[in-house]
């Protein structure tokens, strides 16, 4: 036993800490509870006092961290749930699995709080493709992804993906779900009332993701036995669909006191959170639990993170309806146990005690870390030119559009339904942000989810800034005002000093955005120790953001509409080529990024959202990955008109002809409609420059000396190529 | 007009349905599996989804449920029965519809707006507004087992005998089924199964509104 | 209490993407000279009356119009393929 604690990750201080806290040495179950809840990923040792840095208060917030997913009102007595969590470890292994059962576990996460899933988005995180490691675990990703959400009738909606060289051994796989609730129906987790029943709803209980905690095992590992403890979570969506509307159902009739998902480390953190927010005890037995093979160890049924299963807290009298709804929608019901008033959470086995700790030990005790953050000398990444110094502007931008970061992510969105529910008003790739109609309020919300790793390894604060303008941005170009945010937060091993100074500053650069932007944080996630042999992935900072808008079609499409449209560029755009696409493909990245605006990037979303709102928009689109000449580039292959501009307006502004075409940065906006209209969006804060008009079968952008001409079937070509690479 | 929209554990688009009937024209309320309760019905849907998982294969479970066995009466006393993507492979293991839907040739999952070609089609009770003959609609499909097979001679037959509802437009065809067939109807005319999903393509805010011809013309065989 | 496997493949003659996949994949991987590749699927049950496995299969596990089945009973000494 000595030495165990060690093999389950705790310290030696942690573990001394635990005896401290018990009185005495944790026996095996208390000690492989101990070892989950105190581990990085659940107690948020190393993250937790950043995380105090972000505002969470908002008067639409309905329900903030710490719940199982975020929410904001929008009206009509409805709320928005919503959230994003990683899966990052599992889908390094198994990316089919990780990915599935990553949006299963999102989507419990949103129906724990009795709202119904309305959309999934992702965020991915790949090395190069040209790794055949790579495009094994894109493919096994989206496939995943599409399977669960397909299979459960929860539409895709949107999502990023993206491929770097550091993430190539830590795959990145974040998952966002969206739901809707009526407010009066909605349940909190805390555990309450000290005599009501457990009841654990949904699958049996097998020894997935058990893995590490193996060590803990009674009986004598063989060799045929590793079998029989898999790492990988296997996911069930036709399961969790008849979980989803049995839990609906319950909360909708007011059945159950409280709902909590099982998720990482399954009954153990569910329990102990339930009675940790409800200031209770528990009392669970594990021989009432359902299980799917036979000789299950009490620690093992206490640490299994088998999927589609959730728990709820029931008034007596009402047990026996509740079983009957569930058997109605064929899932599994079983009371397991009690709410108590002793403060423990207490593991039976039977009439025997196998396992007693105070809750607040389990869910409070863990010690909370200070990181000690050091900033890196230069650049610690890497280069790899992949384009020549001597490339045209012509074909750099073809190179651009044809990069897989920047091409069109048609191969994968069309694996996902985006349709099912009826919902959608903008499907992937018509709009920067994905529009989803709620009648039951009389309105309608708009949905984006957006990192950044490169950028914010050159520059922690501002990247991270970035990131969270691009997300307003993306919403202010389908009419929408931000109403909330929720975070994932991917880095690498904050022991260290590199990955704790990007972690520090990248916290400090999302505080301070959402609070100049006036969106608060409803809840998040944190992933850490994402390093391989070559050291930690680019510091990736996930943002998803919901707004509201007042109708459906107030969202502009983003690509161009009719010929004769004018083109203006509004907003405090000043590109450079510090951490951009360009400076990636030619092997100059190094550290150092502009320091964004963020108020007057503010003003211009307010510009284009009134805009939009208005009907003045023909079409609005974002300016990010590859700069202004992709952007407007896939402004007009989406429209399958060409465009004619000059950058001469842009230029004036301080930047090369280069930067003018291929620098990146916040604040740019390429829209299209009639001429004076757009230019009456100018003001005192925000600035819209004429470029051009669209028409012809040619992309032609004026810059100066890199001036470019383009047919526009080589530009869509390039754009549209992803799908051949795979 | 009243309908009657299945549900299975695993349906997925039967709420989507019940907003196109009305949009359609008349009431619609849901049919839960376990009941054969189509008394009140004048026609079934039978939606699209992964009913019970898609296990064993697509609708081969959900076709032995008493709702369809229901369905199966009210077809054989020629009641109009619509069978969209689930449905339509849910009546095809019924023996409701000739064939079978096979694994995409792509083998992925597809979700994509197409062009379907209407074929030659009078609904038996002869009812003009509801003739969609010839019509070119655009529906989005959204399916991983769409692939139409059927053995060749049965496919001579349907075409002989005016069975094939839909075509793909030319490069349309998103799975590889055979002659381009999306969608079939049985020889009385009463049964129609089709992979896109008509249901999405009723409200010009999600998409296009060609899917109310499909609904309207399975209502119009009572006409 | 009789155990049975029963083997389901496509009929030949149905296009059979994923044989036709695994097929493709495998000079890749160092394995030549394999052909002919259909990807199917296996049930194992128990049943007290063998007798009634091919309506059994017939009606549910397989469908007879795309797919072939053949049984194996497991404790017998003999295979007993059935085809419709």
């Amino acid at each position: 036993m000595a030495s165990r604690h060690r093999e389950l990750g705790l310290t030696d201080s942690e573990y001394e800490l635990i005896c401290q806290k018990l009185g005495r040495e944790p026996n095996g179950v208390e000690l492989a509870m101990f070892s989950l809840l105190w581990s990085e990923h659940c107690a948020y040792k190393h993250s937790r006092k950043l995380l105090r840095r972000l505002p969470t208060e908002g008067e639409r917030v309905v329900m903030g961290p710490g719940e199982n997913a975020g929410a904001v009102d929008v009206g009509g007595g409805h709320a928005v749930a919503f959230k994003v969590e990683s899966h990052n470890h599992p889908s390094a292994v198994e990316p089919f699995e990780g990915a599935a059962t990553g949006v299963g576990g999102i989507l419990r996460d949103v129906f724990a709080l009795g709202a119904r899933p309305i959309a999934i988005l992702d965020s991915l995180r790949f090395g190069e493709l040209d790794s055949l490691r790579s495009r094994h675990l894109l493919d096994g990703a989206v496939r995943g992804i599409g399977h669960y959400g397909n299979s459960i009738g929860v539409p895709t909606v949107g999502g990023e993906i993206c491929f770097e060289a550091p993430y190539e051994h830590n795959c990145l796989v974040n998952a966002m779900c969206v739901g809707l609730a009526k407010r009066d129906e909605m349940v909190r987790a805390a555990a309450a009332g000290v005599g009501n029943a457990i009841v654990l709803m949904g699958a049996s209980t097998g020894r997935d993701g058990i893995g590490g905690a193996s060590v803990l095992a009674s009986a004598e590992l063989g060799e045929g036995d590793a079998a029989k403890r898999p790492t990988v979570q296997i996911g069930d969506p036709f399961e969790e669909s008849k979980l989803l509307e049995c839990c609906l159902e319950l909360l909708g009739r007011g059945l159950l006191v409280s709902l909590q998902d099982l998720g990482a480390a399954g009954l153990t953190s569910s329990a102990s959170e339930m009675a940790s927010a409800g200031g209770v005890g528990v009392d669970i037995d594990v021989a009432r639990v359902p299980l799917r093979e036979a000789d299950m160890e009490p620690f093992e049924i206490m640490v299994s993170e088998s999927q589609e299963r959730m728990l709820a807290v029931v008034e007596p009298a009402k047990v026996a309806e509740v079983v009957a709804v569930c058997e109605k929608w064929q899932t599994g019901a079983a009371e397991i146990g009690a709410v108590a008033e002793h403060g423990l959470v207490r593991v039976l086995r039977g009439a025997d005690v196998v396992g007693e700790m105070p809750v607040e030990a389990l869910v409070d005790g863990c010690p909370l870390y200070d990181l000690e953050p050091e900033a890196p000398e230069g650049w610690v990444y890497g280069n790899r030119a992949t384009l020549g110094a001597g490339a045209g502007a012509a074909e750099t931008l073809l190179a651009l559009l044809a990069t897989p970061s920047v091409a069109s992510k048609r191969w994968a969105f069309e694996q996902y339904d985006s349709i099912v529910g009826s919902r959608t008003a903008r499907r992937p790739e018509s709009a920067d942000a994905a529009v989803l109609a709620i009648p039951e309020a009389e309105t309608a919300i708009a949905v984006s989810i957006d990192g950044n790793g490169r950028r914010v390894a050159c520059d922690p604060y501002a990247g991270t800034v970035e990131a969270v303008l691009e997300c307003a941005q993306n919403l202010a170009c389908a009419g929408a005002e931000p109403l909330g945010l929720t975070n994932c937060l991917n880095f690498g091993n904050p022991e260290k000093p590199t990955p704790a100074w990007q972690l520090d500053r990248s916290v400090q650069g999302l505080a301070d955005a959402c609070e100049a932007l006036g969106v608060p944080v409803v809840g998040g996630n944190v992933s850490l120790y994402n390093e391989g042999p070559e050291g930690p992935i680019y510091p990736t900072p996930v943002v998803g953001m919901v707004g509201e808008l007042p109708r459906a079609d107030a969202a502009a499409p983003s690509a161009f509409a009719a010929a004769g449209d004018a083109i203006c560029l509004l907003g405090p755009f000043e590109p450079t080529l510090e951490g951009s696409e360009l400076a990636k493909r030619r092997g100059e990245l190094g550290p150092g990024l502009p320091q964004p605006d963020v108020a007057a990037v503010a003003a211009a979303c307010a510009a284009v959202r009134d805009a939009a709102r208005a009907g003045a928009l023909a079409s609005a689109h974002d300016v990010s990955d590859g700069g202004l000449a992709c952007a407007l580039a896939e402004c007009a292959i989406g429209a399958g008109l060409g465009c004619r501009v000059d950058l001469q307006h842009l230029r004036e502004r301080g930047c090369t002809p280069e930067e003018a075409l291929f620098g990146e940065g916040a604040g740019g906006f390429v829209l299209s409609g009639e001429r004076a209209r757009l230019e009456a969006l100018a003001s005192d804060g925000v600035a819209v420059l004429y470029l051009g008009q669209v028409g012809g079968e040619e992309i032609e952008i004026a810059a100066g000396d890199r001036s470019l001409s383009l047919p526009l079937a080589d530009a869509e070509a390039a754009w549209r190529s992803l799908g051949e690479r795979l | 007009m009243r309908w009657g929209v299945l549900q299975f554990p695993g349906s997925c688009d039967e709420r989507d349905a019940l907003r196109a009937c009305e949009l359609a024209g008349g009431e619609a309320r849901l049919v839960w599996h376990e009941t054969r309760d189509l008394d009140d019905v004048d026609a079934v849907v039978v939606p699209g989804g992964f009913s019970y998982g898609d296990y064993l294969r697509a609708g081969a479970i959900a076709r032995f449920s008493p709702a369809m066995e229901a369905v199966a009466e009210f077809a054989a006393a020629g009641g109009p029965v619509l069978g969209i993507c689930n449905g339509f492979q849910v009546l095809c293991e019924a023996g409701l519809l000739p064939g079978a839907l096979l694994v995409n040739e792509g083998m992925r999952f597809v979700c994509r707006q197409v062009e379907l070609e209407v074929a030659a089609f009078s609904p038996p009770g002869g009812g003009q507004s509801s003739n969609i003959a010839g019509e070119t609609l655009s529906i989005p499909a959204k399916h991983g087992e769409g692939r139409y097979w059927a053995p060749d001679e049965t496919l001579d037959a349907l075409e002989a005998s005016g069975q094939v509802a839909f075509r793909y437009a030319p490069g349309q065809n998103p799975n590889g089924s055979a002659r381009e067939i999306a969608g079939v109807r049985n020889a009385a005319g009463n049964v129609l199964g089709l992979m896109p999903h008509p249901e999405h393509a009723v409200d010009e805010m999600t998409g296009s509104t060609d899917g109310l011809r499909v609904f309207e013309s399975v209502a119009g065989v009572l006409a | 209490m009789a155990r049975a496997r029963v083997l389901i493949r496509p009929k030949e003659g149905i296009l059979d993407p994923q044989g036709k996949a695994v097929e493709r994949a495998l000079p890749a991987l160092g394995f030549e000279g394999v052909g002919h590749v259909r990807v199917g699927r296996m049930v194992e049950l128990e049943a007290e009356d063998p007798a009634r496995l091919p309506e059994l299969c017939e009606k549910l596990l397989a469908n007879p119009l795309i797919e072939d089945f053949e049984i194996e009973m497991i404790n017998a000494a003999s295979s007993a393929p059935t085809n419709p």
